[in-house]
């Protein structure tokens, strides 16, 4: 039997239509331009007003690896991972275990060039002569296996019904001012649409409908968002060295403060050095930040590592700076293209030494946006180093967000002395606490005051900064920097609470996992009320307790195996630390909602 | 007490005393010592304003210097041989300032190699100031990665592997600005320094500085009686600030050389040794590498190259970026709609 006649032969009638609520996985080899025709489809759904989100999952890898891009669509706004419901097979070498993996019910939409793909009776086949319908088309040879992943594009827009002008809008968008690109893709899409008009039947329950639900948002990155929303913050110097995930944060970086930072005569108000390696960008930007520039660096787990002496010593020197983390899996190299929240224990205490910083936790293209510019603010009013953790979820994959709030507040430059205010004060003691909060003053060199100057230094110093090891001065130093800490406690992001009135169980999360957490809240609603606290910072402050007290039991959720926040969160809370229950999930992908649901139920049939 | 210090103003209208720093810590007659004396000269004789230096340094006894001159300038006491990374950032924040860093032979030669190299190669706007024993003295009489091969410490036994001289290294890495000084000669020390000041770029200086304590002995190439008894300076030295008439002392012609830097000033080289020429890179590299093999310690300027610019040049960078007004710092909401009306 032929693959057409395969897909031609009596198949169940369809069921009931599921209009714009399926997954789709698309597996393609690593290095063929399936990004492309991926986006094509997210930012085509995404116009059509529909709920959308894609997860890339790809390898580390150039070229030849199987990568997989998952879009959920989700009239109901849901963006959590969920396993797919329809296939796209373009890679030869996961066909199999993929198509195994459908649902019964599901689709597998195929290159015809595939050979021994598994037969399941409980599935829908839709062939694709990807390579036949770029017959003819003149394009250079390399681009042929790109175009040929817009066949896909086509088929499904047949299969789901998706407008073709809707198609041509959303390449138009990726390629812009490139009409050549434009017009070669949609020929293929066309081909692909009106081969599979003419010669298939549709047996499936998916398609799509439009909707309103998308309009006036945009679709982004994460890392994209923050680097915006670092540059409002006005972020001058950054350095870093490359490392997925966060090349993407800076490579967006450059190219906002290249369109956005100049002066009135077009020079660059702003510099951005990639440096030989972690342990220099974190050097780059302690040194910018001691000057009085606002500096960040944007790194992973690994790099992260090679900072830490850097961080330890702003810390204690107490100079500000950004640190953006976008974590992915360890421990070492681990799985280095996966996502996860692994940094969470070992970034906190980053250092040797009691040392402690603030972390703000983004968990959305306007919370990235806006901690990219908040972050600025409370490493300069606290004078050290704060890290952002995002992931490799939030920080690589595109979302949709409410376009962002211009920042509210002039920007917060923190307790610094002009030549003028040490005039009146008669000079200044760096590292004495005059207002009670643990804070000091501070100085910028090339003040032009005789006393403006002060030695920084990664030793033990006194309140004037000098040198000393007396006990006396060492201990009335860490304790005041517990002090600033405490009173980072009130400066930093307070935490999103949604208590649900009939809720006995409460869930604490951060980041990327919100969405699973949302998604498993509703759908248990009648079962198991929850209610929902999501941490957007540590320290953290008097409410996460009162949450904890006003539940019997609460689960704190995260992508690690070992519950690292959970840890945390049991150390700082140790009245409730019994109450704490640990939910930790860790696999390289992100979080599903039926994972929390079947996790939060089976613990609770338990309890 | 005996006054030496002469109290008489400069230009700027401080004296030398204002440039001091605190009490030295290092032992007696260490030759950092004598190199922050210098320092402390030279910024008096150069009016500088302290306000306007920074001054940095890495982590052993040279690094501790910065504290023993300039009172009145920032300081910052990096990490072990992380000093350039903090004085790169520093300078992208405030190009205007004029920075001096002070390290050592471990702290350059071995565990910030990669920094050093990484700095000349962005031609920071700094002096480099190398104060070479060729021995850890902190932690107590190692071997740094400039102690010679085969030299015997008491501690350390006999050192098995061959020096890495870092001028060379400087040299090769493209640093426009390479010179090699010894602790116990001041005057080329403050010459160099004058004109290290007044360079566009990195400006190396390799000052052979001997550890009383840890490596002294009249054998080893970086104590100092073998400084003083070996010394082979390639050329006389001195500096001519901006605003002083250049003259050419009555010498044969092709003895006198004069070297113009970034702003204005000029080194005036009298060549001692017959036809050395600073701007030519091989030359110099030949000549290093010549006097290696011959155990001849020379001294001066080993290398110039005016014509690279400055990594805040490269930069483009204009009013400091420590000193935007916050309507720099931050665009517009009309820049943020535009930006968003792309991925809408």
């Amino acid at each position: 039997m032929s693959v057409l006649e395969r897909a031609q032969a009596v198949l169940p009638a369809p069921r009931e239509p599921i209009v714009n609520d399926f997954s789709i996985a698309v597996a393609t080899v690593n290095g063929t331009g399936s990004q492309t025709a991926n986006l094509t489809l997210l930012r085509s759904f995404f116009r059509l007003g529909i709920p959308v989100h894609g997860k890339n999952i790809f390898p580390s890898n150039i070229q030849g690896l199987p990568t997989w891009y998952h879009i959920r669509v989700s009239r109901e706004g849901y963006v959590a991972r969920k396993p797919p419901d329809i296939l796209v097979a373009f890679n030869p070498t996961t066909a199999a275990e993929d198509v195994q993996g459908l649902p019964a019910g599901g689709v597998c939409l195929y290159a015809t060039d595939l050979k021994n793909l598994p037969q399941r009776d409980d599935l829908v086949y839709y062939p694709v002569p990807a390579a036949e319908l770029l017959a003819g088309l003149e394009v250079p040879v390399k681009r042929r296996p790109y175009l040929a992943n817009m066949a896909y594009v086509g088929a499904l827009a047949w299969m789901l019904g998706v407008p073709l002008e809707t198609v041509a809008e959303a390449l138009a968008a990726q390629f812009e001012q490139r009409p050549k690109l434009v017009e070669d893709n949609l020929e293929v899409v066309r081909r692909a649409h009106a081969w599979a008009s003419e010669n298939l039947r549709k047996q499936d329950p998916y398609r799509i409908e439009p909707m309103e639900k998308t309009q006036g948002l945009i679709l982004m990155t994460g890392n994209e968002a923050g680097a915006l929303g670092a540059v409002f913050g006005g972020v001058s110097v950054a350095a870093w060295y490359p490392i997925t995930p966060a090349t993407s944060f800076m490579d967006a970086l450059r190219g906002f403060l290249s369109e956005l930072r100049r002066d009135e005569a077009g020079r660059p108000t702003y510099a951005v050095v990639q440096a030989e390696d972690e342990l220099a960008a974190a050097g780059i930007v302690l040194g910018a930040g001691w000057a009085g520039a606002r500096a960040l660096t944007a790194t992973s787990g690994p790099g992260l590592s090679l900072m830490a002496e850097f961080m330890s010593y702003g810390y204690f020197a107490e100079i500000p700076a950004v640190i953006w983390d976008i974590q992915r899996v360890g421990p070492s190299t681990g799985l280095p293209t996966r996502t996860s929240q692994g940094d969470v224990a070992f970034a906190y205490t980053l250092g040797h030494g009691d040392t402690k910083h603030p972390i703000l936790f983004p968990s959305s293209l306007e919370e990235c946006f806006e901690f990219g510019w908040r972050a600025f603010d409370l490493a300069e009013e606290l004078q050290t180093p704060v890290l952002v953790l995002s992931d490799l979820d939030l920080g690589m994959n595109h979302w949709m967000g409410r376009p962002f709030a211009y920042p509210a507040e002039p920007l917060k430059r923190g307790k610094v002395l002009s030549a003028e205010a040490l005039e009146v004060r008669g000079g200044f003691a760096r590292y004495k606490d005059v207002d009670g909060d643990g804070i000091p003053y501070r100085t910028l060199p090339g003040t032009p005051h005789p006393l403006a100057a002060y030695f920084t230094r990664g030793s033990g110093h006194n309140e004037q900064a000098q040198y000393s090891e007396r006990p006396e001065d060492y201990a009335r130093l860490m304790a005041r920097l517990a002090r600033k800490f405490e009173t980072a406690r009130r400066l930093v992001p307070p935490p999103a609470v949604e208590l649900h009135p009939q809720a006995r169980i409460g869930v604490i999360a951060y980041g990327s996992t919100r969405y699973a957490i949302e998604e498993a809240r509703d759908r248990l609603r009648e079962r198991l009320p929850l209610s929902f606290l999501r941490l957007r910072a540590l320290p953290i402050g008097p409410e996460v307790g009162e949450f904890v007290a006003a539940h019997e039991r609460v689960y704190v959720i995260e992508l690690n195996r070992d519950g690292q926040l959970h840890g945390i969160l049991r150390a700082e809370l140790p009245e409730h630390a019994a109450k704490l229950r640990s939910l930790a999930y860790l696999d390289g992908l992100p979080l599903t909602a039926a994972w929390v649901m079947a996790r939060l139920l089976e613990k609770e049939e338990a309890a | 007490m005996k006054e030496t210090t002469p109290l008489k103003p400069n230009a700027v209208g401080l004296s030398k005393k204002d440039y001091d720093g605190a009490p030295s810590t290092l032992c007696k007659g260490c030759g950092h010592n004598s190199i922050a004396s210098q320092i402390v000269q030279v910024a008096y004789e150069l009016n500088l304003k302290p306000h306007q230096v920074i001054k940095l340094s890495g982590i052993g006894c040279s690094s501790k210097s910065p504290a023993y001159f300039l009172g009145m300038s920032h300081g910052f006491n990096a990490l072990h041989g992380r000093m350039p990374s903090v004085a790169t950032g520093a300078l992208l924040a405030n190009h205007t300032l004029k920075a001096i860093g002070v390290s050592g032979d471990g702290d350059t030669g071995s565990i910030g190699l990669g920094q050093f190299k990484h700095l000349l190669r962005r031609n920071l706007r700094m002096v480099y100031i190398i104060e070479n024993n060729g021995v850890y003295g902190l932690t107590k009489g190692q071997f740094s990665a400039t102690a010679e091969e085969g030299l015997r410490l008491k501690y350390a036994g006999t050192n098995p592997f061959p020096p890495i001289d870092l001028c060379l290294e400087a040299i090769v890495a493209g640093c426009g600005f390479v010179a090699r000084s010894f602790a116990g000669d001041a005057r080329q020390v403050r010459e160099l320094l004058k004109a290290a000041l007044s360079h566009r770029g990195t400006a190396v200086l390799d000052i052979i500085s001997p550890c009383v304590t840890f490596n002294n002995e009249d054998d080893s190439p970086k104590s100092y009686g073998y400084g003083t008894q070996h010394e082979k300076p390639l050329h006389e030295l001195g500096f001519v600030p901006p605003a002083e008439e250049i003259s050419i002392e009555p010498l044969t012609p092709g003895e006198v050389r004069l070297v113009e830097l970034h702003d204005g000033s000029h080194l005036r080289l009298r060549n001692l040794e017959e036809a050395y020429d600073p701007t030519d890179q091989m030359g110099a590299i030949r000549r290093l590498l010549d006097a290696q093999a011959r155990g001849e310690f020379i001294t001066g300027l080993l290398y110039y190259n005016p014509h690279r610019p400055s990594l805040a040049e490269v930069e483009g960078l204009g009013t400091p970026l420590a000193q935007l007004p916050p309507a720099l710092m931050r665009p517009g909401p009309e820049r943020l709609e535009a930006v968003l009306r792309r991925y809408s």
